[in-house]
């Protein structure tokens, strides 16, 4: 009940937040901040002390924590079915997490109806919720819609100066996409029907379905094409440049740090459980486009002379890890793949909230007319210069871990793939340190003041930074809590299977 | 000792300390944590390396499990025998002497606190590289110190060449980097472990000597060791990095980060031992490099510059000395390197801060009797960078050149080129002497350095000198070298070509019985000393096959080719649209017609299908 209650909050905290602007124009903000926190702190403690398995499935689909599930369409086999494991809880805490940050990033940004403006906000984060812990695909996809239509109001009325344009093209790619998936879904629940004789909208039925194995590649296409849009998985990202670069700081920092990664739980959690030898065919068209995304995204942040663009495109390189670890499907990529989410989420979010923080106050995003900010604001520059390192994936941090783990799994299966994508860590250092050249470095424009970053956005940044470096130096407890999602996912092909077999370990047995 | 775990703590808490005061420690306060730090750090190595003398036994420290992924289980986890003792006691050593040098070299600087707080966490780095237990431990220092070495060759921000030097540094060491993480990958694959000493245990187990797997293996390993101790092809690097504060340079590019890759190649000798083919690459990029080092640096005029090159040079040296498999001769020369090349740089810091920034060894001359502590710093430490009998690096660079000599075939080859290179040495080091400090003055002292700067020169000089006595501990690390048999008229060529130089140099630059302007004025010697001026022009030619593409390739998807795709079906749709609604004319008899000619095709079509 606890996750309903969840989510119920923080579209209620939202209603709230709307209508408190009537009273003060500065209550929206506290009201929001207030509801994260209180969602933050219920569900911690909300979360049993034990781990019940849920033993529904026959594959086994690892340890869910908590289930809850009340009739909704009974006829049509729809339920309002939740349920929350170890890789959910990560990224609820993720999510929430960046939730407060989003809200210290926009605090004084907001003027025009900051009521609405916040509401928008904790909707945004109400449907990332219901996504990450929906498990009846109808609910899902009803929640993948929620979160869509309050972020696409946050970028066309909070948005800069090409809001709509961005806006609309977000909207278009995403529910173009998200329209083949509804399909995938609706044909999925008819073979069920067709195999079990019930209707079942419930993904503890629809797994380990046996699908026609042309039907079931069709059907996982959907699938893919609705998480890698999201993602963004090359060639599929051209909305996303356009959107977080227009997006407000708040709607960047959600975007970037935790909407993407609702297409990376998707491949996860859904499309290759559902439809484990279709993806596992696919799977080296998944892993190519992963690589082309790594380089593409990089080359083309280097060529960029706006901030947030520069990031967004840091962002599709950084992506295309986890579309890698994903697909490379052994262990190793696996936990690299879920800690590039979190890491990532949490490096670009502050990045974003950087070029916010420098777009307020210079009223530019343009790196050309930057330069010398160290000495203006060192404060700011020395948090630049943390989450650039972080972004290139230097050890000790967060980023590293995850694109070793990743590359250090693919090598395994594929190794010149995996000397290809390693080319990212060279481009990567070189589109990083550039970032650092045109904004922080350089001689600096005496003339122009700068105030440097104040308690709230240090105590933003600080949390972040601490964050990045417990992962970089101790993952264990993220690792252990997404350890059950990746055995079962493990499970789900032949041991026999050429990229199972060649992980790490079996190799060894060489003269 | 149990608290090991203190040392590369106490400098890292340092430069947290540092780093969180943001700028508003006082200067005092700053200089005492940034240098006792240090200097805390290397009276812990002391007591340690007394301990380890007394009973040589290994010692080992785990902290904790990194991560636990299968049988990936890395821990933060510290290997202390013989060689990480050494390596500890340079780096905190001629470390501390740095710091107490930088002191006085930085005191005016507004930005000293940042300054100190990037030393001390180098110096962690550089720490964490040396004991770590695993390579991927060893990997976060590797990259730590690049970082460093990042942050201050870019101190001074504000000159965007600095900026640009600082990047080439870390971006042509990361190409390095890239193939040690591939060797990484590919050692996990196939030995299942990243900690040292089993997986060298492993490889022994798994390889045979010359297999295909450990030369790909070591190749790759060998790739983040010319990145990083700036050998052929990735030293391009190193010259530019000058443009850090000079006790940086004397720190990071010369005493200790550049001799990481040696370190590396020693730490792991037992998987070149596996790959005769990569351990003869190691020897012949030594020479190469020590070869087209030295001549470069002959033709320099930038103090800095020919100091930069001569690292370059004997690092090559090093490389030549793990070729051939002379370990403990390699590293005993990373020693006796580390002392007379930090009591260079740190003499030529102080020339350059006593004559207002002046880096052209062509605008100073006559200091000898002007600046008598740093003519005598720097006249030891050339005579030891030069290998003038009886200094430390004597002693050093002979072992090498012997151990080069004994190797069957090829080792005359390597002989005679080091020999060559030895010359050179005497040469370049001579004529940076005899420059500066003989013939007329063309800029005076503006202040003489305080004891804070004469200490440690002072300190390095002894060092400088009777470093060739130690003896290292490195017994129980590697395989015991054979004993050098070689004749004596072996010995002594070696012994006398360094001389030889000096001599050269002597008749060059100071007795001008050999006019340098006859030499250098022919198209030859013009075209030769503009082509080692330049390097070699590797730059040039890097700029073109590399650094321009990818410029172009840049330039040419700035604008997002694949949305060409996504706007040429919006496109389509408006096309669609216009068309359709070009139907939508609103007049009545264009409808009627219409209507008429649906029917009439409908009919058809049934009529068609009736039949």
């Amino acid at each position: 009940m606890s996750m309903a209650v969840l989510i119920l909050m923080l579209l209620g905290g939202g209603l709230l937040a709307w209508q408190s602007e009537r009273i003060h124009p500065d209550l929206p903000r506290w009201t929001a901040l207030a509801t994260v926190i209180v969602a933050l702190v219920f569900l911690l403690v909300s979360l049993p002390p034990e781990q019940p398995t849920l033993p529904t499935d026959p594959r086994g689909t690892g340890d869910w924590l908590l289930h809850l599930k009340l009739a909704w369409m009974p006829r049509f086999g729809i339920a309002l079915e939740l349920a929350l494991d170890g890789l959910s809880l990560l990224l609820l805490v993720l999510t929430l997490l960046l939730g407060l940050i989003a809200i210290a990033s926009s605090w004084s940004e907001i003027d025009f109806k900051p009521g609405l403006f916040q509401a928008n906000l904790l909707w945004t984060l109400a449907g990332v919720c219901g996504v990450f812990l929906a498990v009846d695909m109808f609910l899902f996809f009803l929640f993948w819609e929620v979160m869509l239509i309050p972020m696409y109001l946050l970028i066309a009325i909070w948005g800069h100066e090409n809001k709509t344009y961005a806006a609309t093209k977000f909207f278009i790619f995403t529910q173009a996409s998200g329209l083949l998936m509804l399909l995938a879904i609706v044909v999925l629940a008819w073979q069920g029907l067709a195999a079990s004789g019930r209707l079942s909208f419930s993904y503890f039925d629809l797994l380990g379905l046996t699908l026609d194995p042309r039907l079931g590649w069709w059907t996982m296409l959907g699938f893919f094409l609705a998480f890698t849009v999201k993602l963004p998985a090359f060639p599929f990202h051209t909305w996303l440049p356009d959107a977080h670069t227009q997006a407000p700081t708040a709607g960047s920092v959600l975007l970037a740090g935790i909407l993407l990664k609702t297409g990376a739980y998707g491949l996860l959690r859904f499309c290759i459980p559902l439809f484990p030898e279709a993806s596992l065919q696919f799977a080296p068209i998944a892993m190519g486009l992963g690589v082309a995304g790594v380089i593409y995204g990089a080359v083309l942040a280097f060529a960029q002379s706006d901030f947030k663009r520069l990031v967004a495109y840091s962002s599709v390189s950084h992506m295309g890890f986890v579309l890698l670890g994903l697909y490379a499907w052994n262990q190793l990529a696996l936990q690299g793949a879920v800690m590039q989410m979190v890491a990532h989420g949490i490096s670009t979010a502050a990045l974003f909230m950087l070029a916010g923080a420098l777009q307020q106050r210079l009223h530019t995003r343009d790196m050309g007319r930057m330069g010398g900010l160290w000495h203006q604001a060192p404060r700011m520059g020395a948090c630049a210069m943390f989450f650039a390192v972080a972004s290139l994936g230097l050890p000790g941090l967060g980023n590293f871990v995850a694109e070793f783990l990743v590359l250090l799994g693919l090598f395994a299966v594929q190794p010149w793939l995996a000397a290809l994508a390693a080319l990212g860590l060279i481009t990567a250092a070189i589109y990083s340190l550039w970032m650092m050249q045109q904004t922080f470095q350089g001689s600096p424009d005496e003339q122009r003041k700068l105030a440097d970053f104040d308690v709230r956005e240090m105590l933003a940044m600080g949390t972040m930074v601490v964050a990045l470096v417990w992962l970089g130096l101790y993952p264990q407890p993220v690792l252990d809590l997404a350890q059950p999602v990746i055995d079962s996912l493990q499970h789900l092909v032949p041991s026999d299977n050429a990229v199972v077999a060649l992980a790490p370990g079996a190799a060894v047995n060489k003269p | 000792m149990a608290g090991v775990w203190l040392i590369p703590l106490l400098p890292l808490a340092s430069a947290l300390l540092l780093i969180l005061s943001t700028g508003k420690m006082p200067r005092q306060l700053v200089a005492l944590l940034g240098a006792g730090s240090v200097g805390l750090a290397a009276i812990c190595v002391a007591l340690l390396a007394r301990d380890f003398l007394a009973d040589g036994e290994v010692r080992q420290l785990t902290l904790w499990t990194w991560l636990a992924v299968g049988e990936f289980t890395p821990r933060i986890a510290f290997y202390i025998d013989g060689l990480t003792v050494v390596m500890m006691s340079v780096i905190t050593g001629v470390g501390f002497l740095i710091h107490l040098y930088s002191i006085e070299f930085m005191w005016d600087d507004e930005s000293i606190c940042r300054y100190f707080a990037y030393m001390n966490l180098f110096v962690a780095a550089m720490l964490v590289l040396v004991m770590a237990d695993n390579l991927l431990l060893l990997y976060l220092g590797w990259e730590g110190v690049g970082l460093c070495s990042y942050l201050l060759v870019g101190f001074w921000y504000r000159d965007p060449a600095n900026g640009r030097a600082a990047r080439k540094a870390f971006i042509v060491t990361r190409v390095g980097d890239t193939a040690m993480a591939l060797g990484l990958f590919l050692l996990f694959t196939e030995l299942g472990t990243l900690d040292i000493q089993p997986m060298l245990v492993a490889a022994n187990s798994h390889w045979q000597v010359g297999d295909s797997l450990p030369i790909l293996a070591t190749a790759l390993l060998l790739g983040g060791a010319v990145g990083k101790s700036a050998q052929l092809p990735l030293h391009t690097w190193l010259p530019d990095a000058m443009a850090g504060p000079t006790p940086v340079s004397a720190l990071i590019h010369a005493a200790t980060m550049v001799t990481a890759g040696v370190y590396l190649i020693a730490r792991t000798f037992g998987l070149f031992l596996l790959a005769p083919p990569t351990q003869e690459a190691v020897a012949w990029i030594g020479l190469l490099t020590l070869l087209l080092a030295a001549f470069a640096a002959l033709a320099q005029s930038d103090i800095k510059r020919i100091l930069a090159y001569s690292t370059i040079s004997q690092i090559g040296y090093m490389f030549l000395a793990l070729g051939v498999g002379a370990y403990a001769s390699g590293i005993f020369h990373l020693v006796t390197h580390a002392f007379f090349k930090a009591l260079l740089f740190l003499a030529a810091g102080a020339v350059i801060h006593c004559l207002h920034h002046e880096h052209n060894i062509f605008r100073m001359g006559g200091l000898r009797t002007r600046l008598p502590v740093i003519f005598w710093s720097f006249l030891i430490g050339s005579a030891a960078l030069a290998a003038l009998p009886f200094t430390s690096g004597f002693y050093s660079k002979d072992a090498i050149l012997l151990s080069a000599w004994e190797i069957p075939g090829i080792g005359p080859w390597l002989w005679a080129g080091g020999l060559l290179g030895a010359m050179l040495t005497g040469i370049y080091s001579f004529r940076l002497v005899f420059v500066v400090f003989f013939g007329s003055a063309h800029t005076e002292p503006d202040r003489q350095p305080g004891w804070k700067m004469a200490t440690p020169l002072i300190v390095l000089c002894v060092l400088s000198l009777l470093g060739g006595l130690l003896v290292l501990p490195l017994s129980g690390v590697f395989p015991p070298a054979a004993h050098p048999a070689a004749s004596h008229a072996v010995e002594y060529i070696s012994i006398g070509t360094p001389l030889l130089g000096l001599l050269l140099a002597y008749l060059l630059f100071l007795g001008r019985q050999l006019s340098i302007d006859t030499l250098a004025d022919g198209p030859l010697g013009r075209g030769l000393s503009d082509l080692w001026l330049k390097g070699w022009r590797i730059d040039q030619l890097y700029d073109a096959v590399w650094v321009r593409p990818y410029l172009g390739l840049s330039h040419w998807w700035r604008n997002e080719p694949v949305d060409r795709i996504y706007n040429a079906l919006v496109s389509l749709c408006q096309w669609a649209h216009h068309r359709l609604c070009a139907l939508q004319t609103g007049q009545l008899r264009w409808y009627a017609t219409s209507m008429v000619f649906g029917l009439v095709l409908l009919v058809a079509i049934m009529l068609r299908n009736a039949t």
